[in-house]
């Protein structure tokens, strides 16, 4: 049986892994190429390596990092932030890269996921989405990690992304991001049910049953965190013992 | 021991190297049908679309230089693919090693996504690289259906191909690459044989 994946998510910046709480106050994790390759050692199914800075302060890659990953690291990695067009991606997937994932850039031009997906196929194409959701329980797209809203539903932004040809949807909730008070597991069944690409789910992990409930609730194939690995509350092996006890197919 | 890679229009190649070199082999990557007839080992990897690979493998007449080889050879994902005799794939011939035809996933439940991604076991039927029961890394729409050549099988929306084994061909559908210690074991056996 396919197995639900447990991914650790470096933030990156200058070099170092930082995560924030609700996006800001950022908190140093350690070294990116070290850390992934610990986390490798004790079970994770994917690494992802998102370089925070460079939406929004203009730097394209982080190539040289990417690099020490492949040589490094024996699981399938995703990189982004800040990919901007296709000689970004290509410069990624030949440092090593499995998976590029791809968010304002697609939000602003949405052939970028067309033509990602036909120069390299729709397996490295991963389309990240920050979305918040309001009072009356609309979800919208951001921008920038989060800074600047769209006029776009996160629904028809997540078909539209499919019907593109993207692999897989990353989707972060603004709302949980940080909170450690679990996933968005409504929007994320949704999402899951209505799509027939792998959904990755993004923000609010805090124990380990929030990872029971995105994949029994939530319908996720793939949760994602960052703080609770890096500051080892949640080790994944246990994890990992926890889920399949409840009846979840995991990868021990 | 010399250890070659065939180079043609298929991605992730670099993922491959790097597993290699882990194992301290430093493999040469080369389109060059003298230095793929005298390596020890030849891999024949990479992800891409099986007819625009099938083409760019008969320009270069790699077609019959693969078929030639008399060494271990290893295709690994789209590599198992084109070994075998045709492809659903853009209606592809290919290299016919595996006289058997290379389908897409259909669906049959919702929860059946496609492509086939992320971790899932196989089960061992034969002579395969691989022990029973491993979890190891696939990414694929489309997958062997399972034959007489079968040496290890996966159940995803059908029983298919997970590994392939006749003569000194060995392929696998999943990534040994990118599987972990599990991968690399595989690696490991393939470079001893």
């Amino acid at each position: 049986m396919l197995a639900k994946r447990i991914i650790p998510c470096l933030d990156v910046k200058d070099g170092q892994t930082v995560k924030g709480t609700n996006f800001v106050n950022l908190r140093h994790a350690g070294d990116p190429v070290e850390l992934g390759k610990a986390y490798s050692e004790q079970g994770a199914d994917e690494l992802v390596f998102l370089d925070i800075t460079a939406s929004h302060e203009g730097r394209k890659t982080f190539t040289e990092m990417v690099t020490r990953v492949a040589a490094t690291v024996n699981i399938p990695f995703t990189v982004g932030g800040g990919i901007g067009e296709l000689a970004d991606v290509e410069r990624l997937l030949n440092a090593g890269a499995d998976k590029v994932s791809v968010n304002s850039a697609a939000l602003r031009r949405p052939e970028l996921i067309n033509e990602i997906t036909s120069h390299f196929g729709s397996q490295v194409c991963v389309v990240a989405i920050d979305a918040h959701m309001d009072e009356q329980g609309h979800w919208t797209c951001y921008l920038n990690g989060g800074r600047i809203p769209t006029d776009r539903d996160l629904f028809a932004w997540a078909k539209e992304v499919e019907q593109r040809g993207a692999g897989e949807i990353l989707f972060t909730s603004m709302n949980h991001d940080g909170v450690k008070n679990g996933f968005a597991n409504e929007a994320l069944r949704r999402l899951s049910d209505t799509l027939s690409i792998p959904v990755i789910a993004s923000g609010g992990a805090g124990c380990r049953e929030h990872f029971r409930d995105v994949f029994l609730q939530g319908h996720a194939d793939a949760a994602l965190a960052a703080s609770v690995f890096h500051f080892g509350e949640i080790k994944i092996p246990e994890l990992k013992q926890y889920l399949s006890g409840e009846g979840i197919s995991v990868r021990l | 021991m010399k250890v070659a890679i065939v180079k043609y229009n298929a991605g992730n190649i670099y993922s491959v190297i790097h597993a290699l070199k882990r194992l301290g082999v430093d493999p040469i990557l080369t389109d060059d049908a003298r230095e793929l007839r005298t390596a020890d080992k030849v891999l024949f990897p990479g992800q891409g679309e099986a007819r625009q690979a099938m083409t760019y493998l008969r320009e270069h007449n790699l077609d019959s230089v693969i078929r030639s080889l008399t060494q271990p050879v290893l295709g690994i994902c789209i590599g198992q693919q084109l070994l075998c005799r045709h492809s659903e794939e853009g209606n592809t011939d290919c290299l016919g090693v595996f006289p058997v035809d290379v389908l897409r996933f259909k669906p049959q439940r919702h929860e059946d996504k496609v492509p086939h991604m992320g971790w899932n076991q196989i089960q061992v039927k034969g002579d395969s690289l691989c022990n029973d029961q491993s979890f190891v890394y696939f990414v694929h729409s489309f997958y062997v259906p399972v034959c007489e050549f079968t040496t290890a099988v996966t159940d995803y929306i059908v029983p298919f191909s997970a590994a392939l084994h006749r003569d000194n061909f060995f392929t696998t559908q999943f990534h040994p690459e990118k599987s972990g210690t599990v991968g690399e074991a595989i690696l490991q056996n393939f470079l001893k044989l």
